[in-house]
């Protein structure tokens, strides 16, 4: 699917819109996967690991390595849960990676 | 004309009546402030595109722990949340309904006249109670037996006719076939109320009239029920007759193919189908739910328009506020992706429903879901229910865990 009226932004890290160009009409040209955006998945783990403790943890402390190797974890069976390892099945290594990755650059809870 | 030329002309009008377009950012109206439309017009905003959202309420009652309120674990304002941090992250908030939607000007039209053009549009209106498919229930009906499927005045109403009721009532709750809002949610009622029972009308009785065979976390909910509540709840299903076919709300009368079931307190949870403004735009199919895209969540029936939350189907994600949340960030990320002319990543989600069976003591379903043949899938391997015969600490710690999530997710949605 390509947009028909393109606008296209510039992003820092952090998201802030830095530049924009607009171009009219004609469609473009297939543009490579946006790497900057968020992992399959990693979005719906901030619906129970926000920015602040709870009765569940917030991921905005732990590091990169903490994140995948709980997942691993969770995922072979090494590290028990209720429920956690039900979600990290669902979850390749690569994958798993790379969501633990964007949790700690763009990912972090506001 | 084509669309192309028509798409152009649109465009050099829009270029001609905003000079600085160069500056302007791209456009989406939200449509619907719940778990699914506050969610998008959060993320959407954080992206750089300028977001309007849609909702004519001012404040929002969430649905989610509302079974609490019912047996009197929780407070209503304990439910209740406003638009004001949406407000100023800089979202436009237009506290109107949105009336009419005309797709191929895209343009929304609000209670009050006002038009909104948009680039993209994202619609969340959650859902409408299906009055025409169970005869007898409507709006009036349910001032009398109250459905509370929506939360507020309703969750008041059946509230206050639990606590009227004498001990040795009968509460009767019907549930309908798939797919609704919260398959888990009827029964998460049945053992709540029972528990209001137990402990204050322990003579009385709880009846669920069932509209299918099955239904979700079946042998974990029936186990607890034995456990908890002894022979309290009684559930029967569309074989056994359980299909309510036509309600006399003054008579607090259910009406079965195998004859009536006269109720003390009636809660009638009817079929449900998309929030009308789906219909108005042409997104829903007969089955009155909006087929999308599991990419981006644009609606098979009509172009530039993402639906999301309980109105959209297409695969195993159950309607749930955890999925609606989850599908509003993943379909947030393919429209701003859209926007700049950037191919959207193929998203995964999650999804994730605690349900109490009595105060410490919760069970649990979850899923993985990808795109695959056109439907977001369940991802084989991942997912499913809490164990059978867990020890009390495991239901009291996902107890504890459910609280934790619904302070996450209202932090995230509305905080
Ligand atoms: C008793 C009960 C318990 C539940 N428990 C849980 C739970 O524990 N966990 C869980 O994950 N889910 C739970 N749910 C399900 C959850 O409430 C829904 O799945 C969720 O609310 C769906 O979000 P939504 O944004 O799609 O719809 P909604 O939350 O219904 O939001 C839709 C919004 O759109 C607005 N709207 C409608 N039409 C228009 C229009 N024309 N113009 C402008 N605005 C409009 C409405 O005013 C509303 O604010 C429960 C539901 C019930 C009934």
């Amino acid at each position: 699917m390509t947009a028909r009226s393109t606008f296209h932004f510039a992003t820092t890290k952090g998201g802030a819109l830095i530049a924009l160009l607009f171009c009219l009409g004609g469609p473009t040209s297939a543009a490579p996967p946006d790497v900057s955006k968020a992992p399959a998945g990693a979005s719906a783990c901030l619906g129970c690991h926000g920015a602040s403790e709870t009765e569940l943890p917030s991921l905005n402390k732990l590091s990169e390595s903490e994140i995948e190797s709980a997942m691993d974890a969770f995922r072979t069976g090494a590290r028990e849960a209720t429920l956690m390892n039900r979600i990290a099945k669902g979850f390749t290594p690569d994958e798993t990676r790379a969501l633990a990755q964007w949790l700690v650059t763009q990912g972090r809870a506001p | 004309m084509s669309l192309t030329r028509r798409t152009l002309l649109a465009t050099t009008a829009a270029a001609l009546a905003a000079p600085s377009l160069a500056q302007a950012p791209a456009k989406v109206v939200v449509i619907g402030g719940g778990f699914a439309g506050a969610t998008a017009a959060r993320f959407l905003q954080r992206e750089g595109v300028s977001v309007t959202l849609v909702e004519p309420n001012a404040q929002y009652i969430s649905c989610p722990f509302s079974n609490a309120v019912l047996a009197g674990l929780r407070n209503l304002s304990q439910q209740t949340f406003t638009y004001k941090a949406i407000a100023a992250q800089g979202i436009t908030i237009a506290q109107q309904a949105a009336t009419q939607i005309d797709a191929q000007a895209r343009r929304v039209t609000l209670t009050d006249g006002t038009v909104l053009t948009y680039d993209r549009l994202v619609m969340a209106p959650g859902i409408d109670l299906n009055f025409a498919s169970l005869p007898g229930y409507d709006e009036a009906a349910s001032t009398l037996m109250p459905h509370a499927w929506k939360a507020g005045a309703q969750t008041t109403l059946l509230r206050q006719q639990l606590e009227a009721m004498p001990d040795g009532g009968t509460v009767i709750i019907s549930a309908p076939a798939n797919p609704f809002r919260c398959p888990p949610g009827p029964y998460e009622r049945a053992s709540l109320i029972a528990w209001y029972l137990k402990t204050n009308k322990p003579k009385s009785k709880l009846l669920i009239l069932d509209a299918k065979d099955a239904f979700s976390k079946q042998s974990l909910f029936t186990a607890a029920w034995k456990e908890i509540y002894g022979d309290m709840i009684e559930w029967i299903g569309l074989s056994g007759g359980g299909k309510v076919t036509e309600v006399k709300a003054r008579e607090n009368i259910f009406v079965t193919e195998f004859g009536e079931h006269k109720a003390d307190v009636g809660n009638v949870i009817p079929p449900q189908r998309a929030g009308r403004i789906a219909t108005i735009a042409g997104a829903t199919d007969q089955t009155g739910w909006c087929p999308i895209d599991p990419v981006t969540f644009e609606a098979k029936l009509v172009p530039n328009i993402h639906v999301i939350g309980d109105a959209a189907v297409g695969g195993g994600m159950p309607k749930s506020a955890f999925a609606a949340n989850a599908q509003a960030k993943a379909c947030a990320y393919a429209v701003s992706a859209l926007l700049r002319g950037d191919n959207p990543a193929e998203p995964k989600l999650i999804n994730t429903c605690y349900s109490l069976v009595k105060p410490d003591y919760a069970i649990s379903v979850a899923g993985v879901y990808a795109p695959a043949k056109g439907l977001l899938a369940d991802v084989q391997g991942a997912g499913g229910v809490s164990v059978a015969n867990a020890p009390a600490s495991v239901r009291a710690a996902e107890a504890h865990y459910a609280e934790g999530w619904y302070k996450t997710i209202t932090q995230e949605v509305f905080g």
